[in-house]
């Protein structure tokens, strides 16, 4: 009679026990009244951002009064794939339009908004730089780190490459040694000195600690480079998240961007 | 009676949890990937580089592994001496490191501003982001997975027999050929099959040291991520193509280690 029973039991628990398990692994934010009393009164912010809006919007978030704020950063279209896969953040803030202008499309985020711009520019490390220009990067034997197709740096990097000859458009794309899944990449491999030169924002240079320097790029090459960022449909926190959204076009948000480096949105 | 049965019980749900838990995520893998559209992103050029490229620096990896690590793991197996725990102790070490210290390591010994990277830049050896960086990378990490194996296949053969070997006026050399090497092979080719599957899946490591390009950096791991953005199926494709292959190697480990068990029960 009872060992059936036990072993019912004991399924419960364990089933459970799984679930509790799968849950915690699966997504950060716990949805239970009493994890969010520990984290702070309501439901945190999930923030799913490109990997170039690291450090200012780790620093809004630190100062956020409406909500512990849970960002991750990684490469817009990384973060883009996961959202269609059924991952849902509160807010999804790119590195470009096109992605949750798509991801708009297909009803999974609310309408995007521009928040901040952008300078694409040539970095490279502040010691024994062999690079200064964009001309540069066609001789051989100097290498190039760019961001890999589809991620936002990358295809900045593309239209300007695009706006090149296109003898010295091919040679460059000979010289790159390393196509990156996110920004950070790029930076890391001019700031070891793994490369000659990399393609990066003006503000990844401004946040380097002097590991790398900026070649601004001519006006007639420079990309516009427009950040976007929308409420995820069927968010967890829809209020915490348009109270993000907002911050980030007046307010604390915005100060944060504009001191990394980040131009206001153009006015519409 | 019943505390009997109810211990069972509990062994075999606690095992169905495990497997459930471990098996779901490979055969959803195969699940989400019609053999069609498996076959047909593997057409796709990128990702038949990112396949030979896999193969034959994991597979170079391995042989520098075994070349070098077989006799340093014979002399820890059969030497006694001081600091012997913390030698072996510090070539484990990077079997519990994550890849990214791995990665980072690498760049901070090797890389063009790291400890020797001068030197080698001066000597034209500079190596960062080719693929000599994606060997050295794998070697790194999959070394320990083969020398603690052969240490401890080594360690398990009788002494007696090296001795006699030696009393029969075979050299310490030819010891280690014909004696040591062949008794110890089901135990060595279980920890070239366990190093060459940490190789093929090696990730973390590679992007920072070796950075991503196609056909020369861009191994199995790094092209399945760079897919998951833009082409999921071509990522799971990939991901069901890398399961096979370590299944494959996993298999050999086992009918290798199944032989070893056989033969010393038989002795």
């Amino acid at each position: 009679m009872s060992p059936p029973r036990s072993l019912r039991t004991l399924l419960a628990v364990l089933l459970l026990a799984l679930g509790t398990s799968l849950t915690a692994c699966g997504s950060d934010d716990d949805p239970s009244p009493t994890g969010a009393a520990a984290a702070g009164g309501s439901d945190p912010v999930v923030v799913s951002a490109a990997t170039s809006l690291k450090k200012a919007l780790t620093a809004y978030g630190d100062a956020f009064d409406q909500g512990t704020v849970r960002a991750s950063f990684a490469g817009s279209d990384a973060l883009a794939a996961q959202i269609r896969k059924g991952i849902r953040p509160d807010v999804f803030a790119s590195a470009n339009t096109k992605l949750p202008d798509a991801l708009f499309a297909e009803g999974l985020v609310e309408q995007p908004v521009v928040f901040a711009t952008n300078d694409l520019v040539l970095a490279v490390p502040a010691k024994d730089a062999t690079v200064a220009s964009v001309d540069d990067l066609a001789s051989s034997g100097t290498t190039v780190a760019i961001g890999a197709e589809g991620v936002p740096v990358g295809d900045y990097t593309r239209t300007v490459l695009g706006r090149l000859p296109a003898a010295q458009a091919k040679a460059i794309l000979g010289n790159v040694r390393s196509n990156e899944p996110d920004v950070g990449g790029v930076v890391g491999k001019v700031a070891t000195g793994a490369v000659d030169a990399g393609f990066v924002y003006a503000s990844d240079v401004r946040g380097s600690g002097g590991r790398i320097v900026a070649i601004e790029l001519p006006a007639k090459l420079e990309p516009t480079v427009r950040y976007g960022v929308a409420v995820v449909t069927g968010a967890k926190n829809p209020t915490g998240a348009k109270a993000f959204v907002d911050g980030l076009l007046q307010g604390r948000g915005a100060d944060e961007l504009r001191s990394a480096g980040f131009g206001a949105p153009p006015a519409s | 009676m019943r505390r009997v049965r109810w211990f069972p019980a509990l062994l075999f749900a606690a095992l169905a949890v495990v497997l459930l838990f471990l098996t779901l995520p490979i055969v959803a893998i195969f699940v989400d990937t019609s053999p069609a559209e498996l076959v047909r992103s593997l057409d796709d050029p990128t990702a038949t580089d990112a396949l030979v490229l896999s193969l034959w620096t994991s597979a170079l990896a391995v042989a520098i592994v075994v070349v070098v690590g077989t006799p340093a793991a014979y002399l820890l197996a059969t030497r006694r001496f001081r600091g012997r725990s913390l030698l072996i102790t510090l070539i484990e070490l990077p079997l519990v490191l994550p890849p990214a210290v791995a990665g980072i390591g690498l760049l901070a010994a090797l890389g063009p501003q790291g400890l020797f990277g001068g030197t080698l830049e001066d000597a034209g050896l500079g190596i960062a982001l080719t693929t000599a960086s994606v060997v050295l990378a794998l070697t790194f990490v999959a070394a320990p997975f083969y020398i603690r194996q052969a240490e401890t296949a080594f360690g398990a053969l009788d002494r007696s027999w090296l001795e006699a070997s030696r009393t029969l006026g075979a050299g310490e050399g030819s010891t280690f050929l014909r004696v040591a090497i062949p008794n110890a092979l089901p135990g060595l080719i279980a920890g070239l099959a366990l190093a060459w599957g940490r190789a093929l899946g090696e990730f973390g490591a590679t992007l920072m040291f070796a950075g991503s390009f196609r056909g020369v950096t861009q191994t199995v791991p790094l092209a399945i991520y760079e897919r998951f953005a833009t082409d999921f199926t071509g990522a799971l494709a990939l991901s069901a193509v890398l399961v096979a292959v370590s299944a494959a190697i996993l298999l050999t480990v086992k009918l290798a280690t199944h032989r070893s068990a056989a033969r010393v029960l038989a002795r």
